[in-house]
């Protein structure tokens, strides 16, 4: 019913491979993007936004960072919060010490250092693969916290290294209202996330997916190994570099490099898995659901229980229902909560009339 | 379904019935970021919990500040930041007058939020954590690092070492290890003790132990070869009892390593043994259950069965202390502010921060308190906002935690001096004026 698709008839090739073939899509991702691009900035307030929204998307694009990586290259990554770091020490290094630096090159720069830092940790995936290179990540994962914190000079010789992110200007605007900052945030997240989707949908992605699905295969009938495996370890790396430095100019204003565990490294891999392996959607409705699940947790469960337990087994409490949901959402679909919605909308399209 | 549905509507109707009654009688709502879970919990627990009590007691036994009831509400921090600052945006708002006060009990959070505060006029107490330089009230009006900062603990725990060797001049060529956690907390004590190795003419040799700090062989291999007069431990969580047991096994004698205030609780002795025993360590608050302001809650609020911990022993423990010099701090702040802005009343965070900026805890208060040795005596001003930054030091005796020395003072201007640099050159960078203390009433 909703889904009907008849008498939409493709003519053209360029008709037949857009990102949505159906019109109600269409209609439907237009009125998502007014919706969190007009109506969300005017009408929340300052909490949703501060605390809940720019969070959402600053980890859905580190999210889409991972699955480009993981889900369309199939090599695994255990050091998606280091380059995190590498990003947002980057471009508070960047901004520091080059007079005049503009904040959107700071942030392009800042995402191709930790590109390059990324080809630099994604060498071993020429030779090792699976676990083993997960293994290798998780080098880069401590090697990069640990020498942020060695080295002084990336946080410009503070006591504590911790840095203070610099205000956000952009030809002489100021962002300082969560509004201003989360408008930013939103439009360098969905301009990104388009171009994510259109490198997949390209002859790139079809690389990675290759080299994902076999790579001897893929070899065989000529993609260049080397190349694929390295351009998704800097594509991804870029991705993740830009969204650290969003998590420290727009989001936490201050950033140490103890911030960017190895805790936040699982967190990001938890959102592909839950929001789904290979989608980009799956990446924001993954990053949705482990950033907010805990929230809405904190607020629910004391109101359940009231004060009747002591305030440790609530917080424990809340842990234990956010480890069952997962391994609950894993088991109903594998696949994840873009799969979910793919079985929901092949459901709508026949209903109400399955037969 | 249909049974939890009603139970949820109902616990709202009960919740906003609740609330509109409450707001006959004024209330002072002070948000709590606490941490139950995560690796950080056993401290957290306790000092949440002292913390919790405290507020309990005034409540119960004097009915509030004034008049005045605290209320208050937890928000699990996990120790996160991130989580943090979602709790500190979530709870900004909350009470008749917003959030009174932020006590983040994280370095990680305090930086997180420390232009926020000033922005949404809240004040942010971080007591023995936190950005040190923040104790220059003429730069960050808003931050309070009472009592003592990491610097000035750095030097009373050289001063203790001189006036065990008998004199500063004595220091002189002694070898210092610091062990230390390899992180900004950790690191926070090397400039600090640089300079206070250029000044007395002692050497320092910095040994980094990497989180979490639960294997140190090599480290003490290093101290071994070294031979250190005092090695200052300065850990946090697992690292301190592997430390003081990796002591014990190199035949270091215990006596001589001293740590610092996280270093110091029975969470850090009690999983390392008898190779505890002699363990010294500095700490703002004392522990031990017998003073009257803890003897106070045991009355009134675990003899009432309203007290906030579930194991009830820790009560007296170094952490739920520290958590009852929170209460002590945060509610003297609101009746300081009240004198001036009207009893009774609950009170805006900006004039909350009035009362943490004139608090005068002098002995004959901390006596009335019930807090005589508890806690060092407190004078805040305008330019300083940090207080006395002096500690005591307890010795392990093998079950307990023995007070060993008095208030022991730190360098106050060497600390200072360094403290001053520092704001200026975060006031340079972040193009702050600082206040002109001698026009602040």
């Amino acid at each position: 019913m909703l889904y009907r698709e008849a008498g939409q008839f493709k003519a053209t090739y360029a008709e037949d491979s857009q990102i949505f073939p159906i019109r109600q899509d269409k209609i439907g991702f237009w009125v998502l993007m007014l919706v969190f691009g007009v109506a969300v900035p005017l009408l929340s307030n300052e909490y949703w936004l501060k605390a809940i929204l720019i969070p959402v998307l600053i980890f859905s694009l580190a999210a889409i960072g991972l699955n480009i990586l993981t889900g369309y290259a199939g090599q695994l990554s255990l050091g998606s919060a280091a380059f995190m770091a590498v990003g947002a020490f980057a471009a508070y290094n960047f901004i520091l010490r080059i007079e005049g630096m503009p904040f959107l090159v700071a942030l392009v720069l800042a995402g191709l250092t930790a590109a390059l830092v990324g080809i630099m940790f994604g060498l071993p995936s020429l030779r090792i693969k699976g676990f083993y290179l997960a293994v290798a990540t998780l080098a880069a994962q401590f090697f990069i916290v640990w020498a942020l914190v060695k080295f002084p000079w990336f946080s410009n010789n503070s006591s504590s290294g911790v840095v203070t992110a610099q205000d956000v200007t952009i030809l002489g605007y100021t962002f300082v209202t969560p509004e201003s900052k989360y408008v930013l945030t939103f439009l360098i997240v969905a301009l990104m996330a388009l171009l994510a989707k259109n490198m997949v949908r390209s002859s790139t992605g079809r690389a990675w997916m290759a080299v994902r699905d076999m790579d001897v295969a893929a070899q065989v009938i000529g993609f260049r190994l080397m190349r694929t495996k390295l351009l998704a370890f800097a594509v991804s790396s870029f991705y993740c570099g830009v969204a650290g430095a969003l998590y420290a100019y727009t989001y936490i204003g201050t950033v140490e490099p103890e911030g960017f565990n190895l805790d936040l490294s699982f967190k990001i891999l938890f959102m592909i898995i839950i929001g789904g392996v290979g989608s980009i959607m799956g990446s924001f409705l993954g990053a949705a659901f482990i950033v907010l699940l805990p929230i809405f947790l904190d607020n629910v469960v004391p109101v359940i229980f009231g004060d009747s337990l002591g305030a440790g087994f609530v917080s424990n409490f809340q842990l234990i229902v956010f480890g069952g949901l997962i391994i609950f959402f894993l088991i109903v679909e594998p696949h994840g909560l873009a799969r979910l919605w793919q079985i929901a909308k092949e459901k709508l399209r026949l209903w109400p009339f399955p037969h | 379904m249909k049974l939890k549905k009603t139970v949820l509507l109902g616990a709202v109707i009960a919740g906003l019935l609740g609330s509109s009654m409450a707001s006959a009688n004024e209330e002072q709502f002070i948000g709590l970021p606490s941490y139950r879970v995560g690796p950080y919990a056993a401290g957290g627990s306790g000092l949440f919990g002292g913390w919790i009590d405290y507020m309990q007691l005034v409540n119960e036994r004097d009915g509030g500040v004034n008049g005045v009831k605290l209320t208050w509400e937890e928000c699990e921090t996990e120790y996160n930041n991130a989580r943090g600052v979602e709790c500190y945006e979530r709870m900004k708002k909350k009470g008749s007058t917003g959030n009174s006060v932020f006590q983040p009990v994280s370095t990680g959070i305090t930086y997180s939020v420390l232009e926020k505060v000033a922005q949404d006029k809240i004040p942010m107490v971080t007591i023995g954590y936190g950005r040190t330089d923040a104790a220059d009230g003429r730069v960050f009006p808003w931050v309070f690092p009472l009592i003592t900062t990491y610097w000035s603990q750095a030097s009373a725990i050289v001063n203790f070492m001189g006036q065990k060797e008998g004199g500063m001049d004595k220091l002189k060529g002694k070898k210092i290890g610091l062990l230390y956690h390899d992180s900004a907390y950790g690191k926070e004590s090397h400039a600090i003790m640089d300079k206070l190795a250029a000044k007395h003419g002692f050497e320092v040799i910095k040994i980094a132990v990497a989180h979490p700090g639960n294997e140190q062989q090599s480290q003490w291999l290093q101290i071994r070869q070294a031979k250190p007069d005092y090695v200052v431990l300065w850990g946090w969580g697992v690292m301190n009892p592997t430390a003081i047991k990796a002591a014990a096994k190199t035949g270091f004698p215990r006596e001589k390593l001293i740590g610092v205030w996280w270093s110091g609780a029975e969470e850090d002795t009690i999983p390392a043994g008898p190779a505890a025993k002699g363990f010294v360590a500095a700490g703002f608050n004392v522990a031990g259950a017998n003073y009257p302001v803890v003897a106070d809650i045991k009355k009134h609020v675990y003899g009432k069965n309203k007290g906030n911990m579930e194991d009830k022993t820790r009560v007296g423990s170094v952490y739920y202390n520290r958590g009852v010099v929170h209460g002590i701090i945060t509610v003297e702040a609101i009746r300081k502010a009240q004198e001036k802005y009207g009893k009774g009343k609950a009170l805006t965070g900006e004039q909350m921060r009035w009362g943490f900026e004139n608090l005068n805890l002098d002995d004959a208060r901390l006596k009335a308190l019930g807090a005589t040795g508890f806690m060092p005596a407190l004078k805040i001003t305008c330019a300083d906002h940090e207080g006395p930054g002096k500690v005591k030091f307890q010795q392990w005796d093998g079950s307990q935690w023995k007070v060993i020395t008095d208030w022991v003072d730190s360098d106050r201007p060497l600390v200072r001096g360094m403290i001053e640099e520092s704001a200026a050159a975060y006031a340079k960078e972040k193009g702050i004026k600082p206040r002109d203390c001698s026009k602040e009433s």
